[in-house]
């Protein structure tokens, strides 16, 4: 169990890393995925994060990370991918599920409306598959996380153009609590 | 990793004007449905009661919407005879009628308090083709026009008439925590809607079993996708799939037995049949890709269903009882949601092409793509029974959202319906 959290440190430090060099592309999906993976500063917690990683693994109840308040990953047109800027976040989820092995989350999918509303709830799954088994490469447990699609029939954002779909392509962390 | 170049600042204004152009494009379709449809002439009925629309004209919207007919506008009409009236013949054909349906109604019996009796007559030959009574309750008044509609329309083209027939549909209203979604039954021109079910979460994919009584539908009220039928002359419902991840997509087999579903409780969206008897759940696809919206053929042994196995979303058809799927569509790089027509000869389905979703119509023997519509965000498209008229929705701000098409793709009719955002349209059988 440790080696695993260990080798799940090591990754989230090597994502920080790439986040470094990945924050100058930008430009994805239009501007709001870029602005809203900036405006949570993650750096410094997964920093602090790393050092109680360090220090013996996140045991230390008091030393552990905190449960992140950016709980949205959103996604480009058809894509599943998580974006680099959503990297950090996903991390930082990771890592707190980890360190509270009683939490438990479930990861909701979401698309925009266009298209077929079935085949949205299959591309919404598929997009939270694809946070969940980031979130368990960077440590967090299986019996943790639950997957619910509702495809394109909880927008977070109304409206008919691209800048309503942008911000209902996404995932959102809900913590169902210990 | 796949690249997204941002949006410039004049595209949202040229989608607009997109938007604004495709609809001028709907209205001039709607005047060409006209050509090639046969005129006939509905004679208001002699009606003082029930109160509500004159049953004449009830049943010249019907036969409008079907692009099969034309009916004489009231202001036209050279005469207006109620039975027992005779009916002057040679004023008809000069007024370039061919077909005349006169009718009025009268007090019935306790059961049914009225009784429409109406007369279909040659006007040409000066013959009658039907001369009928319908007994009815006053609630029931528009059901009976439906019923004369359909009585007209199969003895004209010989086929069946749809009208009398139902549609189920979803509304979403409200936002946040009011959010409320409704699923409801109303008669095929969208009037007496009625609620079926309503909940706080999603409820999805209605679809009709074949005799009519149950609808079969995804409810996500436990906060996980479940599938219910419920039967909607008693409102009793049964939870039939509430597997871990995906239950949804429902469809009928043919003979009621059997709901294909997509599940994806194996780890990624696949396509089961279940035995509504036995609940034996089969499988009938495993790969990596999504393949959902399942649809029966009419001779129930195969299934067109929506799969991105390669690459991007198209329709295949799939051996029910096992075997390598088939690809049917392969124009454009988004094809979805198809189902097949009553006769198996063509599929209706939903196709992306340069970011408009439009409803198109595949013929499978010439396997020539027809669109249908000119939206931009038309869905959830459902055949009439008779295969002439096709259900679906529509999402532009501002205008009505149920609509139906003809396969012709002339005669465009958009639908009353309840407030909110529309969904999920399928046609009874």
């Amino acid at each position: 169990m440790n080696r695993t959290r260990l080798v799940g440190g090591l990754v989230a430090l090597a994502l920080a890393a790439a986040l470094g060099a990945c924050s100058t592309r930008g430009g994805m999906d239009g501007g709001a995925a870029g602005r809203a993976g900036a405006g949570a500063g993650y750096g410094d917690a997964a920093g602090g994060r790393h050092g109680a990683r360090a220090a013996g693994y996140g045991q230390d109840a008091a030393g552990a990370a905190p449960r992140p308040s950016q709980t949205v990953i959103l996604f480009g047109y058809d894509s599943d991918d998580v974006l680099p800027q959503y990297q950090p976040v996903v991390a930082a989820h990771a890592d707190y599920l980890a360190s509270h092995p009683g939490e438990s989350a479930v990861l909701e999918g979401h698309a925009d409306e266009r298209g077929s509303p079935e085949y949205n709830v299959a591309l919404g799954e598929r997009r939270a598959r694809s946070v969940l088994k980031s979130l368990r490469l960077q440590g967090a447990g299986d019996e943790q996380l639950r997957l619910l699609s509702y495809g394109e029939e909880k927008p977070a954002v109304a409206g008919h153009d691209e800048s309503a779909w942008q911000q209902n392509r996404r995932v959102e962390i809900v913590y169902t609590g210990p | 990793m796949i690249r997204f170049p941002s949006i410039p600042p004049w595209l949202p204004g040229l989608l607009a004007l997109l938007a604004v152009t495709a609809r001028a494009e709907l209205t001039v379709d709607i005047t060409q449905g006209v050509e090639g449809a046969l005129p006939i002439a509905i004679v208001p009925f002699g009606q003082t009661e029930p109160a509500g629309d004159n049953l004449a004209q009830i049943i010249a919207a019907d036969l409008e919407s079907s692009g099969r007919f034309t009916p004489m506008p009231a202001a036209q009409l050279p005469e207006r005879p109620v039975p027992p009236g005779a009916v002057n013949f040679p004023l008809w054909q000069s007024a370039g009628q061919e077909h005349i349906v006169v009718g009025r109604v009268t007090p019935g019996s306790a059961g049914a308090p009225f009784e429409a009796e109406y007369v279909l007559y040659d006007a040409i030959r000066g013959s009658q083709l039907l001369a009928e009574r319908v007994a009815f309750k006053a609630a029931d008044a528009r059901r009976a026009a439906h019923r004369i509609a359909d009585r007209i329309y199969q003895q004209l083209t010989g086929e069946r008439g749809v009208f009398a027939t139902r549609i189920t549909y979803v509304t979403a209203s409200g936002s946040g925590k009011s959010r409320t979604y409704r699923l409801y039954v109303a008669d095929a021109d969208g009037q007496d809607a009625r609620e079926v079910i309503s909940s706080p979460e999603p409820l999805m994919s209605p679809a009709w079993s074949p005799d009519g009584k149950r609808i079969a539908y995804v409810s996500f009220e436990e906060h996980a996708a479940a599938v219910f039928v419920q039967d909607l002359a008693t409102g009793g419902r049964r939870k039939v799939s509430a597997t871990p991840g995906i239950n949804g997509a429902p469809a009928w087999s043919p003979d009621g037995a059997m709901l294909a579903l997509t599940l994806s409780k194996d780890g990624n969206p696949d396509i089961y049949t279940l035995d509504l008897v036995s609940g034996a759940l089969r499988r009938l696809t495993q790969d990596d890709a999504i393949e959902t919206e399942p649809g029966f053929a009419p001779d129930g042994r195969s299934l067109v269903v929506t799969s991105d196995r390669g690459g991007k979303p198209q329709l295949y058809r799939l051996p029910v009882g096992g075997g390598e799927p088939q690809r049917l569509t392969f124009d454009g790089d988004y094809n979805a949601r198809g189902q097949f027509s009553p006769d198996g000869r063509s599929l209706i389905l939903v196709h992306g092409d340069g970011g408009a979703f439009r409803i198109a119509r595949l013929d499978l023997g010439t396997r020539e793509l027809i669109p249908l519509t000119k939206g931009r965000l038309d869905a959830s498209p459902s055949f009439a029974p008779n295969g002439r008229v096709v259900l679906y929705t529509r999402k532009e701000s501002g205008s009505d959202q149920l609509a139906t098409v003809t396969i012709d793709g002339r005669r465009h009719r958009a639908l009353p319906a309840k407030a909110g955002d529309v969904r999920g349209a399928a046609w009874s059988p």
